[in-house]
């Protein structure tokens, strides 16, 4: 997929530890200390002291023009600490950092703004914090504008502004960064749909140009612009790998994000959902699923007879449960007369891309002229498959079926 | 074009003279984001407020207003100044506040800027330098208001003012200097500033800002040590036209306030992570 081109290596991180303190007045106590230790050099090898714990350990890993590099993870995993030794903020405890060129981070948006100031003041803190000069402000003052939609409130004090219209105007500004090193953490959702897409446009053109890091909780985000992909967890190296699909599978098997939940109305007397000839893989915490084979469901109902029809729907999550596929028997023409206990088999193709899926059980009254009636169980999250032996992994969770000629 | 390259590890380099090109490398390539903060902030502080610059006044001003109030009713007894003590007691009050102001200001304008400082990476010592142009703005009106209250009471022009600019940048530079040095802690521990308010209130009662240096007396000898002496005594002499006295002490005291100001910029420098570390 990609040229091997070998660019210049623009990243090159070596055995990076940082460790921090757990309790503040400690913290500061050994920032003292640090402080008198920096000035002699800092020489010695750096130990944990009572309270303190790695942040960070034994990070290693490289990154060339050109590559991106997705950077996922837990909460409080590390990422955003990585990040800030990358942009110099923070100083490694062991190892060492190498950055050629211009480093831009898409961090916090409008740092320097002043409320009481207007969009066209702020526009030049901000551009300054960012280390743009006088000139080249003069120069991409109307870009900005035009960019983040504003002319109308240009002169307007900032503390006026919307949120949405303020992270628009640090956006604009930012991306007005020409950097050879860009780092990126989740702010790219911002405004509304529209200046959302102009957003991820502008950095698309930027990750031609640089070196990125990006850290993202979106995994079909990272599926798609990373070039590689690493996983911390608890400050370690998980996973590292130009194969973005298996370390992304990783991080979501070790994700218990799936809470089941089982909500029953008293109408149903009895109930049971079973996924069948699937294996469940301890590692991955999910059954196993090939693409092209059937995934068989086996539901066993028992529904009181005061509900004379009724029709089952099952619905299929993404890692973000944002719900993607579903099937019900009412659009296959299928609504059951309730007769008493009664076994049903779903037989579903099984058509998603390689990934994590979550799937949630239902089945709802009929009323006459095909009208939904009470819910009369759900479960939600009740399974969840993992697809795999595709050829490629990618963030569109259905690849359907076609006849090519 | 070479690419610049930048590395970071624990190791820092602690050779003062290329730690010193590398600063002054930065605060110049930083010059605008320097001035930009200043004019954001000043630009903002009178926007914001109709009676302005007046609260810069108001502390020195009610101070020396107090002791010429205590030194009319007779409530206390001042050595003779040489001026009217009116003069005398708002020079020192005024000047005082200059050289508090710039004490605080390394201090103040990193703080400002907590919120983005463990965000974005910029030049912090540009800080430091928006803290001395805020200085000489806010500076330069008091001295400003200063000279027409000394033309109220009578003393006229004369040559020696002309030198009074250099002087006042002189009196800056020593105070920021002192705040240089105390930033790195007092940004770490709260109570720090709270000691330096306390400190310098003490401070004010032993230099001669209130009244002048007594004849004899173990207050002569403190007043005598004191390097604040002669940067209040000297700025004065210059406003009100009378001679310097402490000339010998004032140049050494500048003389040594330059090598230490470079020596808070290092410290400041090497102090940055930590902060932003633990305190940001």
């Amino acid at each position: 997929m990609h040229r091997m081109e070998e660019k210049e290596v623009l990243i090159e991180v070596e055995n990076l530890s940082k460790k921090f303190c757990k309790d503040l007045k400690t913290s500061l106590w050994y920032g003292v200390k640090d402080l008198f230790s920096s000035l002699k050099g800092n020489k010695e090898e750096r130990l944990l002291r009572p309270r303190e714990f790695w942040a960070l350990k034994d990070i290693n890993f490289e990154l060339r023009r050109g590559e991106c590099l997705g950077l996922i993870g837990h909460n409080g995993a590390g990422k955003s600490t990585l990040l800030k030794i990358l942009n110099g903020l923070l100083k490694p405890d062991a190892g060492k950092v190498t950055i050629k060129g211009k480093v831009g981070a898409l961090i916090e948006l409008g740092a320097g703004f002043n409320p009481i100031l207007t969009g066209r003041e702020n526009i030049y803190n901000n551009g300054a914090v960012l280390g743009f000069t006088r000139k080249e402000i003069d120069r991409k003052l109307e870009e900005i504008i035009d960019f983040a939609e504003i002319r109308e409130f240009i002169d307007m004090p900032v503390q006026n502004y919307s949120s949405g219209m303020k992270v628009r105007l640090g956006f604009a500004i930012a991306s007005q960064m020409e950097p050879d090193v860009l780092i990126i953490d989740e702010v790219l959702a911002v405004g509304d749909v529209g200046f959302h897409i102009k957003c991820l446009n502008r950095i698309s053109e930027l990750l031609k140009k640089c070196a990125v890091i990006f850290v993202s909780h979106s995994m079909p985000q990272v599926a798609k612009i990373s070039t590689s992909t690493l996983l911390l967890e608890e400050g370690k190296m998980i996973s590292y790998s130009s194969n973005v699909s298996k370390v992304v599978l990783t991080y979501l098997s070790r994700f218990d994000m799936e809470q089941s939940l089982k909500i029953q109305h008293k109408e149903t007397l009895f109930s049971e959902v079973k996924i069948m000839g699937k294996a469940f893989d301890e590692n991955l915490k999910a059954y196993v699923c090939k693409r092209d084979e059937e995934i068989e469901f086996q539901y066993d109902l028992e529904i009181s007879p005061n509900i004379e029809k009724y029709c089952i729907t099952l619905v299929f999550n993404d890692v973000e449960l944002k719900p993607v596929a579903a099937v019900t028997s009412l659009s296959d023409n299928q609504p059951f007369i309730n007769n008493g206990r009664r076994r049903h088999i779903i037989k579903i193709k099984n058509y998603f891309a390689p990934g994590r899926y979550s799937i949630n059980c239902n089945a709802i009254e009929m009323l006459n002229d095909r009208q939904w009636g009470k819910t009369l169980f759900q479960y939600q999250n009740h399974f969840t498959i993992s697809v795999i032996n595709a050829n490629s992994f990618t963030h569109v969770p259905i690849q359907l079926k076609a006849n090519w000629n | 074009m070479k690419l610049q390259t930048r590395v970071y590890q624990k190791e820092t380099n602690i050779n003062p003279f290329i730690l010193l090109k590398e600063i002054f490398g930065d605060i110049y390539r930083s010059r605008f984001l320097a001035r930009q903060l200043a004019e954001r902030d000043i630009k903002a502080q009178y926007r914001q407020s109709y009676l302005g610059i007046i609260w810069a006044f108001i502390i020195p001003i009610t101070t020396a207003a107090v002791w010429v109030f205590l030194n009319l009713s007779g409530t206390i007894k001042i050595t003779d100044t040489g001026i009217p003590y009116p003069v005398y007691a708002f020079t020192g009050t005024l000047l005082w506040s200059i050289i508090t102001e710039a004490i605080n200001s390394p201090t103040a304008s990193t703080f400002a800027a907590k919120g983005f400082m463990n965000k974005i990476n910029f030049t912090k010592e540009a800080l430091v330098f928006s803290g001395i142009y805020k200085l000489i703005f806010n500076s330069s009106i008091k001295v400003l208001l200063l000279l027409l209250f000394v033309f109220l009471f009578g003393i006229g022009f004369h040559w020696k003012l002309l030198l009074l600019p250099f002087v006042i940048l002189g009196a800056l530079l020593f105070g920021t200097t002192i705040g240089l040095f105390l930033a790195p802690i007092s940004l770490l521990y709260k109570d720090v500033g709270k000691v330096v308010v306390v400190g310098f209130n003490f401070l004010m009662y032993i230099t001669p800002v209130v009244y002048a240096l007594p004849r004899e007396g173990i207050m002569r000898t403190l007043m005598l040590i004191n390097p604040f002496t002669p940067v209040i005594l000297t700025s004065r002499d210059l406003i009100t036209g009378t001679s310097p006295e402490f000339l010998t002490y004032y140049f050494l005291v500048l003389a040594a306030t330059l090598p230490l100001f470079f020596l808070g910029l290092i410290l400041y420098r090497i102090s940055i992570p930590i902060i932003v570390e633990r305190n940001a």
